[in-house]
């Protein structure tokens, strides 16, 4: 199936420094509404949601959190994903008294409400990599991370 | 009838897109087809009565009306996946008879 979902290599942020997830997902979301894939609200509406819903998700490190908003503050499907040398507490999906710590940040600006099902999957597929968490986590330009994450959300490796 | 399985969480859109739709192949695959619906955790309680099974990704501790409740993260991180698809099979398996 194709996944009609633009990648944009400034929304590829290796290595970046944040005090904490709302700092994290804040940067994230101000470079998705810079260049149009977001209506500014979704800056606000993501971290509002991140703290009633959090996403954390429990693996063994580096940990992912997979941040989302409302589909009708989205512009143009697409993923902004940022590494953090040092990780920041993620609350924990499933149990939110729990944290997990987050190096890797797969911020998901979802257009349609039900169009997306074989992207987010693949985004899954990329959680449940350990090796490529890694991978992701060690690279170290906007280029190679998006090298790595692109054959995974397009489909053009496997 | 197919058995009816309730997914929710946050928003009703995202990652409960993705476990439905894996519950929906995996039941396929092991011949006992069923139908999916998505809704919002906030949502749950006045919703779920009727359905066969509850699967949330995300933190719920709402009432169930006496549903079956099965906890769906595992089905998107990876990790115990296997139990959780044995455990949906299970109960919707009893439930056909």
């Amino acid at each position: 199936m194709k996944v009609d979902i633009d990648l944009d290599k400034s929304l590829f942020l290796p290595h970046m420094t944040a005090d904490d997830s709302t700092d994290v997902i804040e940067q994230l979301s101000t470079q998705l509404y810079e260049i149009g894939y977001v209506k500014e609200s979704y800056i606000a509406a993501i971290k509002k949601r991140e703290m009633e819903y959090p996403t954390g998700l429990p693996s063994k490190s580096p940990a992912v959190a997979i941040p989302h908003a409302d589909f009708n503050l989205v512009n143009k499907t697409t993923v902004a994903v940022g590494t953090l040398e040092k990780p920041v507490e993620f609350h924990d999906m499933e149990n939110i008294k729990k944290t997990i710590p987050v190096q890797i940040v797969i911020m998901l600006a979802i257009g349609e409400p039900h169009g997306q099902v074989e992207m987010l999957q693949r985004v899954v597929g990329i959680i449940q990599d350990e090796k490529l968490r890694n991978d992701i986590l060690n690279a170290n330009t906007s280029e190679e991370l998006l090298n790595l994450i692109e054959p995974s959300l397009l489909g053009i490796l496997n | 009838m197919p058995a009816r399985i309730l997914v929710a969480c946050g928003n009703g859109i995202a990652t409960s897109t993705v476990v439905a739709s894996k519950i929906r192949s995996f039941m396929e695959d092991k011949g006992l087809p069923v139908d999916t619906t998505q809704t919002k955790l906030m949502e749950v309680p006045g919703k779920v009565e009727g359905f066969d099974l509850l699967v949330t990704t995300g933190e719920f501790d709402g009432k169930t009306h006496g549903v079956p409740y099965v906890k769906g993260m595992p089905i998107l991180t990876g990790i115990g996946a296997d139990n959780t698809f044995n455990e949906i099979y299970k109960i919707i398996k009893e439930k056909e008879g």
